[in-house]
């Protein structure tokens, strides 16, 4: 072996000011200096971080790495040698195959380019519903609360069949699991919480099947158990994911007028500039992986039993594979991104969410053309690096009414 | 150019449908890519490689048709 491979001691916490769209510095340079570096987790257990796009991309379609929840490891906090229990059954997110499989087969044809083509409509209506509401209500307000939580929200729960009632409670608790502020106390509330009420669904499904994904997966050999679990997955992605990328992508447009006024002019641009933001964005940051066996990746050898962090923000702002990756350019062909991840776990809603922005952000820039924030940019809340899932935590913005 | 698809390793992310749809679309019942035309006029070329990239299960098979 050649020269001892670059390391980073620690996952930075913090994005720097003024910087709110960008990966951490100390990411983006880990890149500079080689795709993989060493990480050491706390407690001094080895492993590896990597933040190049080829590599991240090969790791992900490579099953000598596994996903399942008992190998994971949290980067930050020494949790000293606990046994974490395998992933409950339903939340395939943290299996491997072939649980895994069991999992997605039964839904893969729910979430088709087809079907979710179908939704645009109604996607369209509950946008101009928020919009009119916006418009009725005045300047200023809180995008977030007005418009980028509610439509995924919405579209999840109809498509699951969460009814409209029992919304605004769960999504308090998903969001919980997801904004990286919330005790382990309040985490194992909301948590349970959102158990029993899934588990109250599911019987509910089984008992008055209604036309929806959840009641259609009582009609299989999953057990309630099973059902709670996808539900869970399914209800999780659908709220938190879209709705940051709603909320930050018109942040960075609007910290971008040029190319906000591009996508005003040019309606055609929609489908590309919603591929830009999901790159530039990359709201679902890092992800986790755990060798099976040694594995050689860039040239390091990665042991049986290491884990890997994948860096999706910094893949995906990858000089060598992005011209220019740190300038948002709507009209940017190359694609290939990977905001949805690659391989087997590759996002199983990505067509929905992409319905979803590509009606709401142009329905969003059109009825305001005045649209602007309503605090300096320095003022937005953002979440921080440790949340799952980035994003700001309120948008004010106001305009000409 | 001659595709096919391999049913068991596709994860139905739909991904070849989004890049070329007129070659790829997905079974109703359970969202596994389908090849329309297997044998893709030359003006999808470019893109039917593409979505071959991009599948995320590397389901996609491109042969050269070996027929006259």
């Amino acid at each position: 072996m050649g020269e001892s491979p670059h390391a980073v001691t620690t996952m930075p916490t913090a994005r720097q000011l003024g910087c709110p769209f960008d990966p951490p510095a100390e990411l983006i340079e880990a890149r500079q200096h080689s795709p993989i570096s060493r990480y050491t987790f706390p407690g001094g257990k080895p492993g590896w971080l990597v933040t190049g796009y080829d590599l991240v991309r090969s790791v992900l379609a490579d099953p000598r790495f596994s996903s399942r929840k008992e190998f994971m490891l949290h980067p930050t906090i020494d949790y000293g040698d606990i046994e974490i229990p395998p992933a409950p059954p339903g939340e395939f997110l943290l299996m491997d195959e072939p649980q895994h499989s069991r999992y997605r087969k039964p839904l893969m044809g729910k979430f088709t380019v087809r079907r979710m083509r179908l939704l645009t409509e109604r996607v369209e209506q509950i946008t101009a519903d928020h919009l009119d509401a916006m418009e009725k209500t005045g300047p200023p307000t809180d995008l977030v609360t007005a418009f980028a939580r509610p439509i995924p929200a919405i579209m999840i729960c109809e498509l699951l069949g969460v009814p409209y009632r029992d919304r605004g409670s769960f999504q308090e608790q998903v969001d919980s699991f997801m904004n990286g502020e919330t005790s382990d106390e309040d985490l194992i509330a909301a948590y349970t919480a959102t158990q029993n009420y899934l588990a109250e669904l599911v019987a509910a499904k089984r008992a008055n099947p209604t036309d929806d994904v959840l009641s259609e997966l009582t009609d299989s050999d999953l057990t309630d158990e099973e059902l709670q679990g996808i539900a869970l997955i399914l209800l999780a992605a659908g709220l938190d994911t879209t709705a940051n990328m709603l909320a930050l992508g018109t942040f960075a447009l609007l910290r971008n007028p040029e190319q906000l006024a591009a996508l005003r002019a040019d309606p055609a641009l929609a489908d590309r500039a919603v591929e830009e933001l999901l790159r530039y964005l990359s709201v679902a940051k890092t992800f986790m992986r755990t060798a099976l066996e040694d594995v050689e990746v860039g040239g390091e050898t990665v042991k049986a039993g290491s884990r890997v962090i994948l860096s999706y923000n910094t893949a995906n702002r990858d000089p060598e594979r992005f011209a220019d990756p740190h300038v948002l350019d709507l009209r940017r062909q190359d694609g290939g991104h990977l905001a949805f991840g690659h391989g087997i776990h590759q996002c199983l809603g990505q067509q929905l969410a992409r319905v979803e922005m590509r009606v709401a952000f142009p329905a969003l820039v059109n009825r305001f053309p005045t649209l602007r924030l309503a605090v300096p940019p320095e003022g937005v809340a953002l979440r921080p690096e440790t949340a799952d899932i980035y994003g700001v935590k309120s948008l004010p913005v106001t305009w000409d009414a | 150019m001659r595709i096919t698809v391999d049913a068991e390793r596709c994860v139905g992310s739909g991904m070849c449908v989004l890049t070329v749809g007129e070659v790829f679309d997905q079974r109703e019942d359970d969202g596994r890519a389908v090849v329309l035309r297997p044998e893709p006029p030359a003006e999808t070329w470019e893109l039917v490689r593409e979505a071959v990239d991009l599948c995320p299960a590397a389901a996609i098979v491109l042969s050269t048709d070996r027929r006259p």
